[in-house]
């Protein structure tokens, strides 16, 4: 019944043009991030001159190699992926321990503690800022990973995401082993956890992608140089004097090769996983 | 060992949930509550506090640099929101279609400038941007166009902004539009021909409604996202030319960690606080009238 529907079956002049939209936008998305390696890969004497694809008589990987000797890239890289990684871990702990005892213990002011939560998903991050730096300021964390990584290890965004999730796990799992004599913990990290695989695995990536890319609370609690992240040290670098445009684009080009790799081997979960935050109804 | 599975459970819960209440409690409720505290106080970091009631507030309101700040993210999150979101459920509609050769290619291209962070989406779109030398410039010199000085004039330099994070924001957009289609029942579009329903037609009386509890989603999620705008506006044009693209957060940003007013940049924040609050609180009102559940 479903391919007979005409809804599926559209006209040629329909067809052309639906196929042009979606090339265009396509071309659109990808002429920028195309431009940005013909850049990289051109010496610098090549750089502004027309034509803007690249000679491959004067293809050059040198301003790769540039990029480390004008700024530690390796130290931002290592730094940053350190905080991510903490924070990933943490975000994936915390929210599915509590979006299980959310979902699936009973417990008093459960529900009223659930709902204040969820309200303060709504309060822009930013408008902590200023408290958050003195308070960091007060734990002697100015310049120091940890003042991006504690504040990193929870989210409440995380908990409603694997609450809404084992909601639909079948309350007869959790109850044949509790006759069984599990305890709570086991039934947890035996039984339940492993329903929640995909769910985690979409929230580590989403956690992943979120705390890489932050650019904000760095710029706030990093100053020194061997404390900065990648996008601080990108911004900083941009800023420097006499950056050469290929050198620049290289920098961001390897900056962000852990992403692309991230995305290119997980797209099906980062997909799911952002249409899933999208289906949540509050 | 005598404590009832009831109890147990109950205790169990507690310990669950009492990292995440930590870190709910210290980096969330008590820095909210303190920067309402802060913003009555006048305090550079060094001296000690000073109350001073709401006189930041009235500071604020009668600062041109506030206001045009407020205005510049309202223009902001205006134009990128509508933009983000007509272009975005059009692509959805037009990939939803089964008979799309390669439709999940296109998904994934479109997703792609999504995942990059908007810093280095920023410092490529400022090359492409370049009035002399950039590709844009170029290509629209091959139809006798330009240049346009898309970030060294404050009339374009917020377009250009506008630009920046439309592209890095659709795919995003896109996703959640493409499974809220997927969820419409394919009866409801039968039913529809059958009446004779032409393809416009079946959008507003189908899919529309239908849809509407993800595009509620989405356009408070874009609001809320886009009031908070700073990366871009940082990088691409650091708020110029003649501050035509500082936005409420660089504000903050620039009073509270260049200038040490702790106080008055708390108030700025919490002014935008309340905008977002009140228009989600707006939104939700509204919802009743087109939002189907």
């Amino acid at each position: 019944m479903k391919s007979t529907s005409t809804m599926n079956r559209l006209s040629l002049p329909l067809k052309i043009w639906t196929y042009s939209l979606l090339w265009l936008t396509a071309f659109i998305m990808l002429a920028p991030l195309f431009w940005s390696v013909m850049t990289a890969l051109k010496p610098n004497a090549e750089i502004f001159k027309a034509p803007y694809i690249i000679n491959p008589a004067t293809l050059s990987f040198k301003s790769f190699a540039d990029v480390f000797q004008q700024a530690p890239f390796l130290l931002y890289f290592l730094n940053t992926l350190k905080i991510t990684l903490s924070c990933t871990i943490g975000v994936a702990l915390t929210s599915a321990l509590a979006g299980y005892a959310f979902a699936r213990l009973q417990f008093p002011g459960r529900d009223f503690l659930f709902m204040v939560y969820l309200a303060t998903m709504m309060i822009p991050r930013q408008v902590t800022l200023v408290p958050m730096f003195m308070l960091m300021k007060q734990f002697g964390l100015i310049d120091n990973h940890l003042s991006l990584i504690l504040p990193g290890l929870f989210s409440a965004f995380g908990t409603f995401l694997l609450r809404q999730f084992f909601l639909t796990v079948p309350a007869d799992y959790d109850e044949a082993a509790k006759i069984d004599g599990c305890g709570v913990f086991r039934r947890f990290t035996l039984i339940m956890l492993p329903f929640a695989k995909a769910t985690i695995a979409t929230l580590i990536l989403l956690t992943f992608m979120a705390v890489w890319n932050d650019f904000l609370y760095p710029m706030v609690f990093l100053n020194s140089e061997v404390e900065r992240t990648l996008t601080m040290g990108l911004a900083i670098f941009r800023g420097d004097a006499d950056v050469q445009w290929n050198i620049l684009m290289a920098a961001v080009i390897i900056s962000n090769i852990p992403i692309l790799a991230a995305f290119l081997s997980t797209q099906r979960f980062v997909i799911s996983g952002v249409s899933l935050s999208g289906g949540i109804k509050g | 060992m005598t404590l009832s599975s009831k109890t147990r459970d109950a205790i169990a819960g507690y310990i669950f949930i009492l990292p995440n209440m930590i870190g709910f409690l210290l980096f969330l409720a008590f820095p909210v509550a303190a920067s309402l505290f802060l913003s009555a106080a006048e305090w550079n970091l060094i001296t000690e506090p000073i109350f001073v009631g709401i006189n930041n507030f009235i500071a604020l309101f009668q600062d041109s640099y506030f206001w045009q700040c407020l205005r510049n993210t309202a223009y902001f999150s205006l134009f990128s929101v509508l933009l983000g979101i007509g272009i975005s459920l059009f692509l959805a509609v037009l990939l939803k279609n089964p008979s799309i050769v390669l439709s999940s290619f296109l998904k994934s291209t479109i997703f792609l400038p999504v995942i990059f962070s908007s810093v280095s989406v920023a410092l490529i779109w400022q090359w492409i941007f370049d009035t002399h030398v950039g590709m844009l410039n170029h290509i629209l010199a091959y139809v006798r166009l330009g240049p346009v000085p898309w970030l060294t004039d404050p009339h374009w330099s917020m377009p250009s902004v506008i630009i920046v994070a439309v592209w890095r924001q659709i795919g995003y957009n896109m996703v959640i539009f493409l499974a809220a289609l997927q969820g419409v029942p394919q009866e409801l579009y039968e039913a529809a021909e059958i009446d004779g329903a032409r393809p416009l037609r079946k959008f507003w009386n189908v899919t529309w409604p239908m849809i509407s509890p993800s595009t509620f989603f989405v356009l408070v999620t874009s609001i809320i996202n886009s009031f908070q705008v700073f990366d871009i506006t940082t990088v691409l044009t650091n708020g110029g030319p003649a501050n035509s693209t500082n936005t409420i957060i660089m504000m903050v940003y620039q009073y509270a960690f260049q200038n040490f007013k702790m106080g008055y940049a708390s108030a700025a924040a919490y002014v935008l606080f309340a905008i977002v609050l009140i228009i989600t609180a707006f939104q939700n009102l509204v919802s009743k009238r087109w939002v189907h559940t």
